[in-house]
């Protein structure tokens, strides 16, 4: 038995549906391996993830919470890799958007009526983000730099500039001395649905945010060039359409909305700025799964940041009952992406099983 | 064992998504010949060869190689088998020199045996006379320097049955006879030389045999001695008879298109336009004859804003566009069918209606403020796909999905919608069968008669005989001179191409 790869034409839709949800199942399958190696029974591990993330009222509210920021950056990263600009550094840009707001909260000079506090936050959040996307859009665009590295790059000095920040200059003076700011003031304090953590307006955002970035995308201008950009860069200066525009564009949008998601994090969960990893565990980085997993459709993104929100939730759940490692669920996010990426070969070639053998 | 053909195909069948590219095909060549296979473009002579080279796999059908049956699931096991193929297309790595190009994918050292590699190549350079440099980056050469090494590539590998997929179309005259005696003495040595092509003088120079392929089938499979032109172009195309192209006599307009004294750069840094001057009227065509790689690339680009030039100007209506955008220039009515079709003509994975709108998309009625018009875009589509009888099963369709004439038709609907002042056309019959040239070359004069500029750029001497009002041959960056095509005779035209001024 023979087993090949050929070429297919065009992969059609429910093929790429499938392709998604068998790797998403095979990472599932590989990681219940795992579990087994390390003696614990899968299926009981499964139950508690799912019990954890979407089985109980309690670890649903809390998947929504964390579906949260991967929904903003999802949708951001969903429109910058549709352009084949691969931005690798919301988690940056989601830090600096943290970084404004707080300033905004704590630090402004100007004294701000409250209810402009909150949306003066969110503007300022997407402009941080905003410009951390655009130093390396204008290198790529300018001095053909590559972006990858530019943008996980960027992630680093954004991490040791909130480093700085809350355990030098803007360490809060009433936190026991835990490297925290102060707290934000009421007015800096997004609102959530009692009794749980979600701060609806965040999400209300990220929800609508997701429905214009699909229309931007498939019925405007801007998103025709940013499709045709991503699928032909050389067609696209035959066109007239110019990539600095277009690299710009996209992450303005990419990073801005990564920055309003660090906006909802410390406005919303914790009042206050945090330490780096206190404040986003990889969000930023989780987005990039979202976004390949929902094929970089906004509308998806929707669906997938959910999911992956659930997985983060049931993680924990998993940590604190079965007394597992942290990485336990970086080992899931590793594997689905492998299994994703490995998925994408499926797009582009059909497996031919022949029976008997050949020379 | 002696007797066994080299290659033998049978009952080779092929489809794809709509239309079988194969019907039960019957191929055979043997060692030491040189085999054409004939036919327009779609009639299954590359998809036939893609099969025999692993790219595809047959539907049905056997292939056997030197008598023995043959399973060949990819192009390494089409090299184990000692085939190699020149695509049309060239699989090369652009930022990579010649040299790595050339053993790339090769087994052996985990080193870089550059050394070797280099005398290696030098030699099969120097026996067959296909000059190469191993360490120029293949991103530097001209289409023409890129195929030499796609042979020598082949060769490299120790191919005893090689396919040459329309070789002759990037190449000069003079190249044209230097691989037709590549390929005697590559015959003589025994090997089986496949040559597709649907240029009928080439068969009958270069070939022993030849199978000629239409709508997929076999027509008929003939020594070449037994033919003739007439036979066999009868054989190609069926019974359609093709009208001649004539040029009716036209009015001059005003100057649209004025280049004065232009200098640029190519991708080397060389100068490839070393001063380049003309005019071109409303409702003219300017045809530029030469060889490829004398600066008619930098010339499309310069004019279209792909390419700065350093020094002169392109004037459009009057108005200075040297160095302007692109977008800018399109909107003043400069339209381009480029000499890539595919690499930059096309956004491959989107339909053929975000085709056809690329470039309109800009203006109204296509969009407005910021809102791309669909329903209009729609309308336009079905509009312009009747119009050029493109065929497509729907406009919804990836435009990569369509035949080189397909693809070439949409360009032009594209590129004639919106009134353009300027057509700049490079190579755009290059490679398609006699209907889409016919069809294409028909076109373009309609918008001559309309009052467009055109400038024609193509290495086809005939093309630029039969369809320009005026004829320029350019050599080495330079224009050797302008005459109008009634009183140009193809001999100086060679002359000229070939960088000899004519004597006055």
């Amino acid at each position: 038995m023979q087993i090949r790869l050929e070429r297919r034409l065009l992969a059609p839709g429910w093929v790429r549906i499938l392709t998604s949800a068998i790797s998403l199942l095979l990472a599932l399958l590989s990681i219940a391996v795992a579990f087994y190696i390390f003696g614990l029974d899968p299926l009981f591990a499964y139950k508690k993830i799912f019990i954890g993330s979407f089985g109980s009222l309690y670890g649903l509210s809390e998947s929504l919470v964390k579906a949260i920021p991967l929904l903003l950056c999802g949708v951001g990263l969903a429109i910058a890799f549709k352009a084949q600009f691969w931005n690798i550094g919301a988690e940056g840009q989601l830090l600096m958007g943290a970084l404004a707001a707080t300033w905004v909260a704590l630090f402004c000079p100007i004294e701000l009526p409250s209810w402009a506090m909150l949306p003066v936050m969110f503007i300022a959040g997407f402009l941080a983000g905003a410009i951390w996307a655009l130093i390396p859009a204008l290198l790529r665009a300018k001095l053909r730099v590559n972006e990858v590295i530019t943008t996980l790059m960027l992630v680093y000095v954004a991490t040791e500039i909130v480093n700085y920040l809350v355990y030098g200059p803007w360490k809060g003076a009433r936190e026991w001395g835990f490297p925290y700011s102060d707290r934000f003031p009421d007015s800096a304090i997004i609102p959530v649905i009692s009794g749980t953590r979600i701060h609806y307006p965040t999400l209300i955002l990220g929800l609508v945010v997701a429905v214009l970035a699909y229309f931007l995308l498939m019925r405007t201008k801007w998103g025709y060039e940013i499709r045709v950009t991503g699928d032909n860069p050389r067609a696209a200066e035959y066109a007239g359409i110019p990539y600095l525009r277009i690299a710009l564009l996209v992450m303005l949008i990419s990073g801005g909305l990564a920055g309003v998601a660090g906006v909802g994090e410390v406005a919303g969960i914790h009042g206050r700025l945090r330490y780096p990893q206190g404040i986003s565990p990889g969000y930023g980085f989780t987005a990039i799964i979202v976004a390949w997993l929902a094929q970089l459709n906004p509308l998806v993104v929707i669906l997938t940041s959910f999911l992956f929100g659930g997985l983060l939730v049931g993680g924990d759940a998993l940590q604190v009952s079965m007394n597992l490692p942290v990485p336990t669920i970086q080992m899931f996010n590793g594997a689905i992406l492998l299994f994703l990426v490995g998925g994408e070969i499926l797009l582009r070639y059909r497996i031919v099983i022949r029976k008997g053998s050949q020379t | 064992m002696e007797d066994a053909p080299a290659v033998k195909m049978i009952g080779i069948v092929k489809r794809f998504p709509g239309v079988v590219a194969n019907d039960h095909v019957d191929f055979e060549a043997k060692a030491g010949e040189i085999h054409a296979l004939l036919g327009e473009n779609g009639a299954g002579k590359t998809t036939l060869m893609n099969i025999l080279y692993g790219i595809y796999r047959p539907d049905e059908g056997e292939i056997y190689i030197r008598g023995q049956k043959a399973h060949i699931h990819s192009p390494k096991d089409a090299i184990a088998l000692g085939i190699g193929m020149v695509h049309q297309h060239f699989h090369l790595i652009p930022t990579h020199t010649v040299a790595e190009n050339i053993i790339l994918g090769m087994p052996g050292n985990f080193f870089f045996p550059l050394e070797r590699v280099r005398d290696e190549i030098e030699q099969l350079s120097d026996r067959y006379g296909l000059h190469v440099d191993p360490d120029a980056y293949v991103w530097q050469l001209s289409a023409g320097e890129q195929q030499r090494v796609e042979i020598v590539k082949a060769l490299y590998r120790n191919a005893q049955i090689l396919i040459l997929d329309e070789p002759t179309t990037m190449l000069t005259p003079g190249e044209v006879q230097e691989l037709f005696e590549v390929l005697k003495c590559m015959a003589d040595e025994g090997k089986t030389i496949i040559f597709i092509t649907h240029k009928l003088e080439e068969v009958m120079e270069i070939s022993d045999r030849v199978t000629v392929l239409r709508r997929g089938r076999v027509v008929g499979s003939t020594n070449t001695a037994d033919t003739s032109v007439t036979e066999l172009a009868r054989m190609m195309v069926g019974e359609q008879e093709w009208g001649e192209i004539k040029l009716p006599p036209r009015e001059k307009g005003r100057v649209v298109l004025e280049v004065r004294n232009l200098q640029a750069l190519n991708d080397k840094g060389v100068m490839a336009l070393q001063g380049i001057s003309f005019t071109i009227r409303e409702g003219e065509i300017l045809g530029i004859a030469g060889v490829a790689g004398n600066g008619q690339k930098e010339l499309v680009e310069v004019i279209t804003g792909l390419r700065k030039a350093s020094s002169g100007q392109v004037l459009l209506d009057g108005e200075d566009i040297t160095n302007c955008p692109p977008g800018e220039i399109i909107q003043k009515g400069v339209a381009h069918v480029p000499e890539e079709r595919i690499n930059m003509g096309l956004a491959p994975n989107m339909s053929v209606l975000d085709n056809l709108i690329l470039k309109h998309h800009r203006r109204e009625p296509f969009s407005t403020n910021l809102l791309l018009n669909y329903r209009y875009a729609k309308q336009f589509a079905d509009e312009r796909i009747r119009e050029f009888e493109i065929i497509t099963p729907s406009k919804y369709t990836p435009a990569k999905l369509l035949s080189g004439g397909n693809i070439q038709r949409l360009i032009l609907a594209r590129e004639t919608a919106g009134h353009p002042r300027l057509i700049v056309a490079a190579h755009p019959t290059y490679g398609l069968d006699v209907r889409a040239t016919d069809y294409i070359r028909r076109q373009l004069i309609e918008q001559r008669n309309r009052g467009v500029a055109i400038l024609l750029i193509s290495e086809d001497l005939e093309e630029i005989m039969c369809m320009s009002d005026r004829i320029a041959v350019m050599f080495e960056g330079k224009i050797m001179g302008i005459m109008d095509a009634h009183e140009a005779d193809i001999n100086t035209i060679g002359l000229m191409m070939a960088g000899v001024r004519p004597e006055r």
